[in-house]
């Protein structure tokens, strides 16, 4: 597979781009459309182009962890943040807790957020291995 | 709108079936595919549908407008979406090894899993010790 | 005493538990011995009880109630199940010593004694247990112990069929006896045992009261090898000699004489289970005796002489007067002790000369003389001869049913025909096998270990003190128990010598018949064997029958429901489903179809192009066309979900779309994606009906939801909650990561189990070093998974 020249170029503009597009659409999700799962897809699309640009051991060396690590840490911080709600009393797990810290602007934290960030790195943990499993066994499908 | 989205999900219902029963494996993925869409969109329909505004709070406000359209399906639509695609591209992995194994796409030529019923062995063994035969 | 009452309930029951799991993991050099030890501890826990329970009383003990499924539990030991325990606790121990001996090099031998220790607990269990579902668990344990120890011997094929047999005939009687007891329950209003018996009006005039006995019947016939399903127990002589001594002959097949006496109280006067109980008994009692006049293996002869006994019995119970009862109680005891040590006399006869036929044997008398005496002392017990407790046994049976008087002519003629038979089975297990000239083995035998030894010579003496002492012998242990079988007392005085009358004159008869018969066994066994048509058309070949039709009909299903073809599966389902929701509409009335409203809508165009994209990707001509149509379908989708205010829907979609189509790309290169759809014209119609079916159906239940008013309870409190308890604005986004962020979780964990599964299917392709080595970041990166 020798991808075009212009495709090759354009390689880090595609990954970035949707990359931080993804990070601010996590962001914003609470209060407008966006969030983890919109978030998560366009961010792997960005690994996707990427992956198809430079071939998939540069998307590997992008993700620097195996793509089911990303997944397993998703699924982990998304456990973790309804951890906290067990030390206050009488709360259910998984009931977010919010602060409001005001360093010039009101900064709204909680973690409903950290929570949405383990479904991002889920979505983009599970789109990257599907599709690279599917690239590299292209690859090496000779042997298959 | 009801009337149309009925007639929606019955035709990607009826396709999707079609399409299921298909004798190769692409196109019964396919079928998979649209039943999701067909499911999705049956779910965001049972929810009541015409309003055109998305269910965001405005500034300022405390509750949801009366006219935004419902929430709750939207919220199931939208894992379902996420989840049925994570499953497709598991199938089209399986289909991908599948052809590599079997070098076909046909349903009825994949049928390693459940070989044809092997004859009756002549010593009348209890069906627990044929089993374990089998295995071994 | 109520501690000492717990104990002595429970007590056996624990230790048996314990000894069994304790047995089971630890390297015990003497796993038998262990057991018996156990056995005994057992015994000494129940003869303290013995003073409380001849004077009439009884003990009991709550256990094991569950009161959410109407179990009322509880252990009761009364002078019925003090027989049986002091039976199974006493026997088994002395099993327990002889199965040391006689499997002493045998690598397995800890297998066995866990699941004779495991049989043991199960019955002491079933004969204590005073709740009806209680006794049907270790009823069944039984069952089950008694599966895994006939096939004890499993690389034979014989014993792994003897233990299917016996496994199939007492487990689907078991399912009887269940649908009975349940019956009897509901009729009764308990579960409890002694409940039941004191409920006896209500159980009787319930109106399915005649169908739960007869269950019942059923479930006993079946354990207890009663005609027609008396051929298990000759079968089960593929266990070894210890598991038969125990199981076939003294404790598990005694399980339904059990539990008819303990319901003879509720069914005494009933003339049905008088009848059944008489005739399917004599018929028993003959057929065993007939049956073994074919046998030459001592085992063989010796289950069917159990069957004889069982089916005796199961007479004895049927017949209603007090006597009888009085009969079939001291006989149950006789017939334990003597058959017990008869068997282990085989075991030491097969042991140390190889053989067990006893019409090559003879003349073992003077190379195993403690063998034969014991022997000689069952067998006098077995032919009835004074003073062994089976001559006092023999005479009640027989005064019992001349007290019946002119009607029962030919229950006396069939006992003393069967007593007869059992008298020169006696003379062959005793005289023909120990006296004479020495043959049927080339070098000389000799008396077994002690511990071989010990049971059958214990059981024979122990025959012999309870005939020299009849009269102690029945108070403590004989009268409790028949007052229990009866339902009132009964005074019946066991005696040696009832002088010169017509019962004497009955047991001299039939001591000469015996002999006859004795002398001519040469002769008869050879004709009765030659009938072949007894194999042919006999219950065990009807059992043989049955078996390999189910095991035919069963193949049969399976080959038309898992027939292998994936059309054909999901053809079905869908089916199915049509039928279930088209059903269910017409059942319910269910047809209704919403208000048409906004007709003309621009959003309209976007629905036409859903359905021009589904009829495209039907008529497609290739995949790749196919999957075009898919992604036109999936992208109108997506904008139908915009303008009905779903933006986040709608971008997932959107992204999904996109993904899926880069996707699909990049994985159908590998597939021959031009091929035109396989099917057949006719079966395309085929499938496309089905598809319109399904389309319909589902269409129509759409229509009826839409047509139903909408509660829309949930989706207001989220509106309302959003900003005030979780502080954002977009609702749909709220409900994913705060309100139902446990649905979420799930959900992302899916998405990781489908990564996971990917990734595990990649792994089972072989790799090849090449791959390894062109790629060391891949190897890297799995290196740090």
């Amino acid at each position: 597979m020798n991808p075009p020249l212009i495709l090759r170029t354009s390689a880090p503009l595609l990954l970035w781009l949707p990359i931080f597009v993804s990070l601010y659409v996590l962001v914003r999700g609470h209060n407008d459309p966006g969030g983890g799962f919109i978030g998560g897809l366009l961010a792997a699309g960005g690994i996707l182009f990427f992956s198809i640009a430079r071939g998939p051991d540069a998307a590997r060396r992008v993700l620097r962890l195996s793509p089911v690590s990303w997944c397993a840490i998703g699924v982990l911080v998304a456990l973790a943040s309804g951890l906290p709600a067990l030390l206050a009393p009488g709360q259910a797990y998984l009931t977010h807790l919010w602060w409001f810290p005001n360093v010039g602007v009101t900064l709204p934290l909680s973690t409903a957020l950290v929570f949405d960030v383990g479904v991002y790195f889920t979505v983009i943990g599970t789109v990257s291995a599907l599709f690279l499993a599917l690239v590299e066994l292209d690859k090496s499908g000779e042997s298959a | 709108m009801s009337t149309v989205f009925i007639v929606m999900v019955g035709t990607l219902t009826a396709a999707s079936i079609y399409m299921f029963l298909a004798r190769d494996l692409p196109r019964v993925l396919i079928g998979f595919v649209l039943l999701g869409t067909a499911t999705n969109l049956a779910i965001f329909a049972a929810g009541r549908v015409g309003s055109m505004m998305p269910p965001l709070v405005e500034p300022g406000a405390r509750i949801l407008s009366a006219e935004a359209a419902n929430p709750l399906p939207q919220a199931l639509i939208l894992t379902a979406i996420v989840i049925g695609f994570g499953l497709t591209a598991f199938a089209l992995m399986l289909v991908v090894k599948a052809y590599g194994a079997f070098a076909t796409i046909s349903i009825e030529e994949v049928d390693e899993a459940e070989p044809r019923p092997v004859e009756p062995q002549p010593e009348p063994l209890a069906p627990a010790f044929r089993q374990k035969q089998e295995a071994a | 005493m109520p501690g000492l009452t717990t104990l002595a309930l429970i007590g056996p029951l624990m230790i048996g538990v314990a000894g069994a799991i304790l047995l089971a993991l630890l390297p015990i050099r003497r796993p038998a011995m262990a057991a018996s030890v156990a056995a005994l501890i057992g015994l000494a826990l129940y003869l303290p009880m013995l003073p409380v329970i001849s004077a009439g009383g009884s003990l009991f003990a709550a256990f094991w109630g569950s009161t959410s499924l109407g179990i009322v539990g509880g252990l009761r030991l009364d002078g019925l199940s003090l027989i049986f325990a002091l039976l199974i606790s006493g026997i088994g121990a002395l099993i327990f010593i002889y199965a040391h001996g006689y499997l002493s090099d045998d690598p397995r031998q800890k297998r066995l004694v866990v699941f004779l220790l495991v049989f043991m607990t199960a019955m002491l269990g079933a004969v204590t247990a005073d709740d009806v579902i209680l006794l049907f668990v270790f009823w069944e344990l039984t069952s089950l112990a008694s599966f895994f120890l006939v096939g004890y011997k499993h690389e034979s094929l014989k014993a792994r069929k003897a233990a299917l047999q016996a496994l199939l005939v007492t487990g689907s009687g078991g399912l009887a006896l269940l649908a009975g007891l349940i019956l009897v329950s509901i009729a009764a209003g308990t579960t409890s045992l002694s409940g039941i018996l004191s409920a006896r009006e209500a159980v009787l005039a319930h109106a399915a009261a005649t169908p739960a006995m007869l269950l019942i019947i059923l479930g006993c016939f079946t354990k207890s090898a009663q005609v027609p399903f008396h051929f298990w127990l000759p079968n089960a002589m593929a266990a070894p000699t210890p598991v038969s001594a125990y199981l076939h002959s003294a404790t598990m097949v005694k399980l339904g004489i059990y539990l008819l006496a303990r319901l003879n109280p509720l069914y005494q006067n009933e003339v049905l289970w008088q009848g059944i109980l008489t005739f399917f008994g004599v018929a028993t009692a003959v057929t065993g005796a007939v049956l073994a006049f074919r046998e030459t293996d001592l085992k063989r002869v010796l289950a069917y002489t159990t069957v004889t006994a069982l089916g005796t019995l199961t007479m004895l119970i049927g017949i209603a007067p007090a006597l009888s009862i009085t009969a079939a109680m001291t006989f149950l005891v006789v017939h334990a002790f003597y058959k017990a040590a008869l068997f282990m006399v085989a075991g030491i006869i097969d042991h140390e000369t190889g053989t067990r036929d006893a019409a090559s044997l003879g003349g073992l008398r003077r190379s195993m003389p403690l063998t034969t005496l014991a022997a000689c002392l069952a067998a006098f017990s077995m032919a009835g001869l004074p003073p062994f407790v089976g001559f006092v046994a023999k005479e009640l049976i027989y005064e019992a049913k001349l007290e019946l008087g002119q009607t029962a002519a030919f229950l006396i003629l069939g006992s003393f025909l069967v007593n007869a038979a059992t008298v020169a089975i006696a003379g062959v297990l005793s005289w023909r096998l120990f006296f004479g000239e020495a043959r049927g083995f080339t070098q000389a035998p000799h008396d077994p270990p002690k511990a071989m030894l010990a049971g059958p010579i214990l059981l024979a003496i122990f025959g012999l003190v309870a005939g020299g002492l009849p009269t102690a012998f029945g108070n403590a242990l004989i009268d409790p128990a028949v007052t229990v079988v009866l339902g009132r007392p009964a005074e019946v005085t066991l005696k040696l010598w009832h002088g010169f009358n017509l019962v004497l004159a009955l047991s001299a008869a039939t001591m000469a018949l015996g002999v006859l018969f004795y002398l001519a066994w040469g002769r008869i066994v050879p004709r009765l064997r030659g009938l072949e048509a007894m194999d042919r058309y006999g219950p065990s070949a009807g059992y043989e029958r049955l078996l390999a039709q189910v095991m035919a009909g069963a193949e049969t299903v399976t080959t038309t429901i898992q027939h292998g073809s994936l059309r054909g599966y999901i053809r079905t389902l869908f089916l199915v489903i049509t039928t279930a929701c088209i059903g269910t509409l017409i059942i319910r009335g269910g047809f209704a179809w919403p208000r048409l409203d906004v007709l003309v809508d621009p959003r309209l165009g976007i629905a036409l192009l859903i359905v021009v994209g589904a009829i495209a990707v039907m008529v497609a001509r290739t995949s790749i066309q196919a999957v075009l149509a898919m992604g036109l379908v999936g992208f109108a989708t997506a904008l139908i979900f915009l303008s009905f205010g779903a933006p986040d829907v709608a971008f997932t979609q959107f992204a999904v779309e996109t993904l899926l189509v880069v996707i699909l790309a990049t994985a159908l290169m590998r597939l021959p994606l031009r091929r035109r759809d396989l099917r057949t014209g006719r079966e395309k119609s085929v499938d496309l009906a089905v598809a319109l079916g399904g389309g319909l159906a589902v269409a129509l239940m759409l229509a009826a939801v839409l047509a139903s008013p909408f509660d829309p309870r949930l989706s207001l409190w989220f509106g309302a909650e959003s900003v005030p308890s979780a502080h954002g604005r977009n609702v749909v986004n709220v409900i994913l990561v705060d309100f139902r962020a446990l649905d979420t979780l799930g959900e992302i964990t899916v998405l990781a189990v489908a990564a996971f599964a990917v990734v595990a299917l990649l792994r089972r392709t072989p790799e090849t070093p090449e791959k390894a080595s062109q790629s060391p970041n891949l190897a890297k990166a799995e290196g740090s998974r």
